[in-house]
């Protein structure tokens, strides 16, 4: 592996030439069409996947995706249009079929659409923090690491089957639009994961996957730079045979020790979604859905205990939603979304924001792909540890007389407004009278949102603080996939239901 | 040169070919040029918009290297620099092992796909937003409606030509032109209390209209005037056409026989080996996948652009043909590449891109159902199903969008919405009553698979493992 440099300026997804006569011919075009705003998009994201089957490589494929996407507004309506070809004479002709989808859809009926307004920021260049592109990494290294990896799993007594593998991507962004604004940004993030599979010769199987979360980091993570490999290839195949010997959970109301890589998908689905204002105010309905923490409740509604205090940010350092300049052209922040408890913030973009009257867009603008509109997606939305030197997760779990310390995501699913989840895990452990004592499984937790968050008795301190986090978040129609991270500690909750999986099955 | 500046695709199939002569010992191009027009609507208004014309190649090159044969793929978007492309591909299956699902590349000639040799000379097919001209001149008069009496309107109407162009070292040529189309409708009352959801697949909008999901959409706002509070529980069940093909594709998403063999999958059988053979239910439930199913047709012949347990690059362009996956209520495939095949003394099933839940001369509406039952909830679509257990193929889920109740064969009103534990497998086994199969459209699947067959089933002990309050 080559160790290079970190660049202090970003590529580009193309030669600035051609990324000048492209803005060029597209806002040149857009203003002799009337066009007020107008934004160009040339974007770059080049994509890796490698994935192994008992040490033995199962699939791999290189991705790069290249294209133009260009929104125009023109007489209150909004067209989107966009093309893969980066023929410079194709950007102007691609702002007309915007403008003509615009008119075409403006005859459609319903009201004229507008933006709230944001002044231009001028040329801005943002690489995001790295070392290695792991796009670039030979793909013998990636294979032969995982392959080491699921070595060490396989030579474990009790693992039958193990996989391994890692999706890497590098995203080189040029953003131009009427108002001045030129970014180019360049951002990184990979995720690397491996599973252990036993085998009960009797019937069913159990598995543990590590619980290392997706980062906007290089290579270098894999080799250490933000998490311990080591320490959890080693530890895998002892948790898995203490799982395969555990016994099937009683269902009925624990109190739940929730470590932060299991928490941050609770967060992502019972606080990331439901304070997203596009579905606080229906224009989710169709898909994604709606929320229950309406727009008539900002400032009032009680979303959870005091100790609860959300954030929603595009700056988090390694935050897969992190940028500079948003897919609008409106510059990354920090918001609040909870406070004290209490709903005190949404997440905007410009069209919502200036719908619902808030004034500016908090920078939450994203689209997955150069040939797909930008729509309001997840920033960074993350619970904040308790001050000072706080509770450790072993302090949180002594003060626990009968419950359940939960640890890595696995199944999730919550309802069309975000009231109603089921969440499993990786591993589950019984806490009795403040000491763990050995897993149990088949667990489900359930839990309508408020409820839930109302029951959170205490959060860890900085110690126990873990940027969790998914490539894999969908919303919008034609779907739309965003990488966003969740940091949190790890959490007290009370009084929550559990479920036996096995028996929910009927068996 | 074309007219947007991109040479034509049967050019860069050709091209890329020549360029891997040199450095491959097999190569396979695929070139997938995509057009696609969309509208978005809610809160009676039109939202987001798109048009987009998209390509990507794809090479697989395969490469003799010590101790077999090894494949790398690249594939690249837009204007491709074709020699480059065949570069990076080959530098991936230097840098590879050799691969575990090595079969010889397939040649030309097989008679089933003629069609699909002489589509290859053709151009893509392009679609604009004129396709949706009679969506968007129902609009404002919907959008009106709604204003009128109580709801406010939101949807998703889309429509892409995708045009598939395959060839291979081996002097394969192939291209299909695959239509693909949707249109969704959801109705929420204005004070928030009921929704209601409509949606179908279509290949060219002919054959579906807004009047007509809009009219479903009023029907079931007035079962919603009447409201019932439920709690958790088995309840009788009928699942529509549409909640059925969600759980369908569930099933047939987990048909991968890799899984299964290696004891990970609900088709492992205990002690070793698969549960094909075995009965999953008394009724003769057959659940199969024909790129020639009338009405729901597909490419007939496979595309991989990467492989992965169950599928292979090395196959691209192997005809698919009627794969029965449930045959009379037992299970009777599973999806195998061709090493994997071979391996395991069966034959070969690719993934085709349709799927049929039927019981042979089952006949019935859901309407016809209803009138049949005494006492059970009525459902509208599934959401947000994801698996549990994959051991049982424990699924959980939503209700969403309209639970009705059902008393002495009427609906009289609405329920709440219930989260869901079931294994689809199970409720196979459990269904008393299927009707007939239907062109369906999945709420979750459906943007994924729209062109699915699927009747409707009474269940008589569905598991509501607790109440959601959204309404």
């Amino acid at each position: 592996m080559q160790r290079v440099p970190s660049l202090h300026s970003p590529p580009g997804p193309v030669d600035g030439d051609r990324l000048s006569t492209a803005r060029d011919a597209a806002l040149g075009e857009a203003e002799r069409l009337g066009c007020s705003n107008t934004e160009l998009r040339i974007e770059r994201i080049r994509s890796q996947q490698v994935r192994l089957r008992d040490g033995r490589l199962e699939g791999a494929a290189d991705d790069t995706e290249l294209g133009v996407g260009i929104r125009v507004m023109v007489d209150g309506a909004m067209g989107f249009a966009a093309t893969v070809s980066t023929d410079p004479g194709e950007a102007a002709r691609v702002v007309t079929q915007a403008v003509e989808a615009a008119r075409l859809i403006a005859r459609a009926g319903g009201t004229p659409v507008e933006l709230a307004d944001e002044p231009g920021h001028g040329v801005v260049d943002w690489v995001a923090p790295y070392s290695v592109d792991p796009v670039d990494v030979p793909l013998t290294d990636k294979v032969d690491l995982l392959a080491e990896w699921s070595g060490r799993l396989l030579s474990s007594e009790g693992i039958d089957h193990v996989t391994a593998e890692v999706l890497a991507v590098t995203e080189d962004t040029y953003y131009a639009d009427l108002a001045g604004t030129q970014a180019t940004q360049r951002r990184v993030r990979v995720h690397p994961s491996f599973e252990a599979l036993a085998v009960d010769p009797e019937g069913g199987f159990e598995t543990m996957r590590s619980v290392a979360p997706p980062a906007g980091r290089g290579w270098e993570y894999l080799h250490g730079d933000g998490w311990d490999w080591d320490a959890e290839l080693e530890a895998v195949p002892g948790l898995l045979a203490d799982k395969v010997r555990a016994p099937s959970v009683a269902a009925g109301l624990y109190d739940l020790v929730i470590d932060p890589t299991n928490l941050w998908l609770t967060i992502h689905e019972s606080i990331g979604h439901a304070t997203e204002l596009d579905r606080a105010m229906g224009y989710e309905a169709a898909y994604a859905g709606t929320s229950f923490a309406t727009f008539d409740q900002l400032g009032t509604l009680r979303y959870g205990s005091e100790v609860m205090h959300v954030t929603g940010d595009r700056t988090t350092p390694h935050g897969l939603a992190t940028v500079a300049i948003d897919h609008e052209g409106v510059p990354g922040q920090s918001f609040d979304l909870v406070t004290d408890g209490v709903l005190t913030g949404y997440q905007l973009d410009r069209s919502i924001a200036f719908t619902s009257g808030l004034g500016a867009s908090n920078g939450c603008a994203f689209a997955d792909s150069p040939l797909h509109v930008p729509i309001q997606r997840m920033a960074n939305v993350s619970l904040r540890p308790a001050e000072g030197d706080g509770p450790t997760t072993e302090d949180l779990i002594a003060g626990v007389d009968h419950g359940l310390y939960v640890v890595g995501d696995k199944s999730w699913s919550i309802d069309m407004q975000r009231y109603n989840f089921q969440f499993t895990g990786q591993r589950f452990f019984r806490i009795e009278h403040g000491r763990l004592v050995g897993q149990v499984s088949d667990v489900a937790y359930q839990a309508t949102t408020t409820e839930f968050w109302g029951s959170m008795e205490a959060v860890g301190g900085a110690s126990t603080y873990l940027l969790g986090g998914a490539f894999n978040c969908g919303k919008g129609q034609p779907g739309q996939v965003a990488a966003v991270s969740h940091g949190c500690p790890s959490v007290l909750v009370r009084g929550v239901r559990v479920l036996n999986a096995r028996q929910e099955s009927g068996r | 040169m074309s007219l947007d500046g991109l040479p034509p695709a049967q050019q860069v199939v050709e091209d890329a070919l020549a360029s891997a002569q040199t450095g491959s010992d097999h190569c396979v191009v695929l070139v997938e040029e995509t057009s696609e027009v969309e509208v978005r609507f809610a809160n009676n208004t039109t939202t987001t918009n798109g048009s987009r014309r998209d390509r990507r190649v794809t090479v697989v090159a395969m490469r003799q290297v010590p101790g077999g044969m090894a494949a790398g793929v690249a594939r690249r978007g837009g204007d491709v620099d074709v020699a480059d492309l065949v570069r990076a591909a080959e530098q991936d299956a230097s840098d590879s092992p050799p691969a575990d699902d090595v079969s010889p590349l397939i040649g030309p000639g097989d008679s089933s796909l003629m069609a699909s040799t002489a589509r290859f000379d053709a151009p893509p097919d392009r679609t604009d937003l004129s396709v949706l001209s009679g969506v968007l001149a129902g609009l404002s008069g919907a959008f009106a409606r709604g204003r009128t009496d109580g709801y406010v309107l939101a949807g998703f109407a889309d429509h892409r030509l995708a045009t598939t162009y395959l060839g291979t070292s081996t002097g394969v040529r192939l291209g299909h032109a695959q239509p693909d189309g949707s249109l969704q409708l959801v109705a929420r009352s204005t004070d928030g209390t009921a929704s209601t959801w409509a949606g179908a697949g279509t290949p060219d909008f002919t054959d579906v209209s807004m009047a007509d999901l809009e009219a479903q959409l009023r029907h079931r706002l007035a079962w919603s005037t009447t409201r019932f509070e439920r709690p958790a529980g088995r309840y009788e069940v009928i699942l529509p056409p549409e909640a059925v093909s969600d759980l369908a594709c569930n099933i047939a998403w987990e048909l991968g026989a890799r899984d299964a063999e290696d004891g990970q999958s609900v088709f492992s059988r205990p002690g070793g080996g698969t549960r094909v053979g075995e009965a999953l239910a008394t009724l003769p439930f057959d659940l199969r996948s024909d790129p020639s199913e009338p009405g729901l047709e597909c490419t007939p012949f496979l595309t991989a652009g990467s492989s992965s347990a169950d599928t292979s690059v090395f196959d691209n362009g192997l005809p698919l043909t009627r794969t029965e996956w449930i045959a009379g209520g037992r299970l009777n495939r599973l999806r195998y590449h061709r090493a994997g095949a071979t391996r395991s003394g069966v034959e070969p099933a690719g993934f085709v891109g349709n799927l049929v839940l039927e019981v042979p001369g089952a006949t019935g509406s859901v309407e016809e159902l209803v009138a049949r039952t005494e006492r059970g909830l009525l459902l509208t679509c599934l959401w947000y199903i994801r698996e549990v257990d994959p051991a049982t193929m424990l699924l959980t889920g939503l209700t969403r969008d309209g639970v009705y109740v059902v008393e002495d064969g009427q609906v009289v009103g609405a329920a709440n919405n219930f989260r869901f534990n079931e294994s689809p497998v199970d409720l196979l086994g459990r269904a008393t009553e299927v009707g007939a199969s239907v062109r369906a459209f999945g709420r979750e699947f459906g943007e994924y698979l729209n062109r699915t067959r699927m009747p409707s089933l009474r269940i008589p002990d569905f598991n509501m493992s607790s109440v959601s309050q959204a309404s």
